[in-house]
């Protein structure tokens, strides 16, 4: 019988094993990587419209920290009275709002569906944006309390109309600040400024308040079960 | 010499030598690869009946794997204490049965034994096949396949690294080199045959599938030359893996501090334990296959009276071992070692431990006796009795370590569930689908090689000796 494959086939082969095969995976593993831990997948940058308050109330409109926060300049602790006492920040009451807003803009009907959830009890819910999976123990108290201010996790707020997240939140993010805080650390005083930039000494100004404030060591604070309790 | 049958050939058994009398390179070509080339419609029926129990349990097996994979590791008997139970034990198991076609193929190749021809593509091929059984424990018993990638050390989101300092993570690397390292030399060992078959085979279909995988092979000098190479690399490369992987899997348990498990003659004791295990293996699979294929001229009872030499070998190894234990228990005056044997001989689990001696110690001992060990039915037997006597040996280290801890109060039992048993006995169908689909369409003897050996043992050798054949 005749030979089944002709002189051409070595070439293809070849080309196979040596283009085919790595450039298949190259692009398997572009896909994965793209998927599993790009900022695109999650979300970072976006200001999406469907984090703004989720439509269980009719006529729901939005609430800008732009307005309250870079505006009004709002102390953060005003509405998130969680952050330096518990584990969560909390998001205020429409009770709350409503200490201004039953005198400020009465009838504006952007404020309608905080007036029908005061009037009817029942809670506006707001669309999480930073959202951590349930295996996971976040504290918003020990890192207020140590120098960590909210704008090196969350970014400039008041510079938001709609919040969006400045961080994926990967377990690597936590760990980069854990295993060297000071290159993040500030004063206590600035820790609620959201336009707040690192002084160019920043990691000798860092080591000391991390000295000062009897931060533990990085072996310490990579400890999994720090986070994974 | 006449048989009723006419598939089965006249049966006489040569007991002196590796090939029966009367061989030809011509004969020998036809005979191994007419098993393969037989047309698809006249398979044998003994190959289907096997073929269709395999694929039986292979059912069962993927069944399991799948409410595995969909309600998790809590069908499993295990828990704590008693965390590593069938998945471990298995895969202990599976994996030490691989070393015999290691062995056979690296070690012996480099020692040059010639009686490694015949059975060497078969106990390769039993490698690949119980590593991929063997592997796949490790792989499922996190309950979660799809995050596997996680034992690999890649740049993570986690930004964090696998602990190198666990030999669990060893594992990932000695086993995935350890099967690199098998598959590449059984397919470089196969090329040759494969374009004997591409030549020899009628089949459009047949020809293109040899034809592709045999690479171009022509059998021209350079060729062999670098056939020579490549395979003598390769043996050097699988050489150390033999004494590296079981050695590994071993440190899984003496890393650990549990009574037991912490004793440093593991890596030997391991490694003898998987050679005894896997030789027993290529028996009970060679006896069976000669027989139905009619390969008795080829395997001849001396091969297997070579084999149950190494058995005993090894066999007489493990038990040192198992001595050594009951000495050191002595030896550490450590009460919880000392109880660890109390508990092996005389506690709820004791009737496995002393399995274990019966299956390991006692019976192999008839291994002694040539005539014993050239009679195939006994031989069958003990191979069986040992298979089932290192399972009974890794059951023994792993669940009588683990279910008594340093606490009373943590002590518990374990009883292997319904999926623990399917499980383990669905394995063995992927271990006999794979194994059967090899002896049907790829040949499972080395007929380069055989080949090599008649030509070597014929008297006419020396009248060729100038053509300089290649053949290893
Ligand atoms: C007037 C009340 C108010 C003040 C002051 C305020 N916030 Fe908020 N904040 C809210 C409300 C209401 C939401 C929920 C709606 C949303 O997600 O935009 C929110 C949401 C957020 C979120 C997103 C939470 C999530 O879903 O992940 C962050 C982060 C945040 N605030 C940070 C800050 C910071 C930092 C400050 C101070 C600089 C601040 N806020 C001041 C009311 C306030
Ligand atoms: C300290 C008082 C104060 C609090 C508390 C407060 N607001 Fe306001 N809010 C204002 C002021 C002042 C304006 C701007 C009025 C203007 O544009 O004239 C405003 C404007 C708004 C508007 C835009 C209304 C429009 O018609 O343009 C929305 C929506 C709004 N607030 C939502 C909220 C929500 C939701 C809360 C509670 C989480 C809240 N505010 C709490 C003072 C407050
Ligand atoms: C170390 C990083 C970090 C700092 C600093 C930080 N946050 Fe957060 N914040 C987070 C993370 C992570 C989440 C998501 C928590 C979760 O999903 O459990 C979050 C969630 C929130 C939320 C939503 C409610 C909640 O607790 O889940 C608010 C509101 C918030 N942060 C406000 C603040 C404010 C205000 C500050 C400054 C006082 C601050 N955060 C400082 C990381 C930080
Ligand atoms: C920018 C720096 C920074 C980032 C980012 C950060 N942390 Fe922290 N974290 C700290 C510091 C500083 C401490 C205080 C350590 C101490 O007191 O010794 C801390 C403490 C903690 C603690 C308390 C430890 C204890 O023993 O109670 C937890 C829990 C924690 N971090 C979780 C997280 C998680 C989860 C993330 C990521 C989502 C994260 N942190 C991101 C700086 C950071
Ligand atoms: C500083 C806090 C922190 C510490 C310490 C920490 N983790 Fe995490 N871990 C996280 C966060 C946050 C996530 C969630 C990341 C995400 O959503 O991608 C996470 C996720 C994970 C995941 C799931 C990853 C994935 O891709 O889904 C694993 C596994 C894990 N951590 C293991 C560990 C181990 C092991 C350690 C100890 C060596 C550890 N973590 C220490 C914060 C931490």
């Amino acid at each position: 019988m005749a030979q089944v494959f002709n002189r051409r086939t070595n070439t293809i082969v070849r080309l196979g094993i040596f283009v085919g095969i790595p450039v298949i995976l190259a692009l398997l593993t572009a896909t994965w990587w793209y998927y599993t831990r790009s900022d695109w997948v999650r979300d970072v940058g976006v200001a999406n419209a469907k984090v703004q308050p989720a439509g269980n109330i009719p006529g729901a409109g939005g609430y800008s920290h732009q307005l309250h926060v870079g505006g009004l300049k709002l102390d953060c602790r005003y509405c998130h009275t969680g952050v330096e006492i518990s584990s969560y920040a909390n998001i205020p009451p429409v009770e709350t709002c409503m200490g201004c807003h039953a005198q400020i803009l009465p009838n504006s009907p952007k404020l309608a569906f905080i007036r029908n959830s005061y009037a009817k009890d029942e809670p506006v819910q707001w669309n999480k944006v930073h959202d951590l999976p349930k295996f996971v123990y976040f504290n918003h108290s020990i890192h207020v309390a140590k120098g960590v201010g909210c704008s090196t996790c969350h970014g400039n707020i008041a510079s938001m109309a709609v919040v969006y997240k400045t961080e994926a939140l990967y377990m690597s993010w936590c760990l980069n600040c854990h295993r060297a805080p000071e290159k993040f650390l500030r004063p206590q005083s600035e820790i609620f400024n959201t336009a707040w930039t690192p002084p160019a000494d920043q990691i000798v100004q860092g080591l000391k308040l991390k000295k000062d404030l009897n931060i533990r060591t990085s072996s310490q604070l990579t400890n999994c079960s720090i986070c994974h309790r | 010499m006449q048989s009723s049958k006419q598939l089965k050939p006249p049966v006489t058994e040569t007991y002196d030598s590796l090939l029966a009398p009367g061989q030809s390179l011509e004969s020998v070509t036809t005979k191994i690869s007419d098993i393969v080339l037989f047309p698809i419609l006249k398979t044998p029926t003994g190959w289907l009946l096997g073929f269709i129990g395999a694929g039986l349990l292979l059912m069962l097996y993927l069944y399991s794997l799948a409410t595995l994979f969909t309600v998790g590791i809590g069908i499993w008997g295990i828990n704590i204490p008693v965390a590593w139970g069938f998945d471990i034990i298995n895969f202990v198991w599976w994996i030490g049965i691989g070393h015999a076609g290691t062995l056979i193929s690296a070690i012996l190749l480099l020692f040059r034994q010639d009686w490694r021809t015949s059975i060497n593509r078969a106990a390769e091929a039993m490698t690949i096949f119980a590593v991929a059984c063997a592997g796949i424990y490790p792989l499922i018993h996190t309950g979660r396949p799809w995050l596997d990638y996680w034992f690999l050390p890649y740049p993570s989101t986690t930004g964090m690294w696998p602990q190198f300092r666990s030999p669990l993570e060893w594992d990932v690397f000695a086993i995935s080199t350890y099967a690199t390292v098998s598959v590449l030399f059984w397919f470089v060992g196969l090329v040759p045959d494969l374009a004997t078959l591409r030549d020899r085979s009628t089949s459009r279909i047949a020809k293109a599938l040899y034809g592709l995988f045999s690479l171009g092979w022509r059998g021209a000098a350079k060729h062999w030359q670098r056939y020579e190479v490549a395979s003598l690399l390769l043996a050097g490369l699988s050489t150390p893996l033999v004494l590296s992987v079981h050695s590994i899997i071993s440190f899984d348990f003496s890393v650990a501090q549990l009574p037991g498990w912490h004793v440093t003659v593991f890596p030997p004791y391991f490694v003898a334990g998987a050679v005894y295990c896997g030789f027993a293996m290529v028996i009970v699979l060679m006896i069976p296959i000669r027989r139905v294929f009619g390969l008795q001229g080829l395997i001849t009872m001396k091969h297997f009276d070579v084999m149950s030499k190494v058995m005993l070998a090894s066999g007489m190894i493990v038990t040192y071992g198992y001595f050594g234990e009951i000495f050191y228990s002595w030896y550490s005056s450590s009460i919880y070692e000392y109880y660890l044997i109390v508990n092996r001989f005389t506690g709820p689990y004791a009737w496995s431990y002393w399995a274990l001696i019966l299956f390991n110690v006692l019976i192999p001992q008839v291994l002694w006796s040539k005539k014993l060990r050239q009679n195939l039915p006994v031989l069958f037997f003990v191979s069986m009795a040992i298979n089932v006597g290192m399972w009974f040996e890794r059951w023994v280290i792993i669940v009588l370590s683990l279910h008594r801890d340093f606490l009373p109060s943590s002590w518990a039992s374990y009883t292997p569930t319904f999926y623990d048993w399917s499980t383990y006995i669905g394995s063995f169908g992927l271990f006999f689908v794979l194994f059967l689909l090899f002896i049907r369409f790829i040949p499972m003897i080395a007929i380069f090689e055989v080949r090599d050996l008649v030509h070597k043992t014929t008297p006419h050798t020396a009248e060729h000796e100038e053509s300089g054949h290649a053949g290893a």
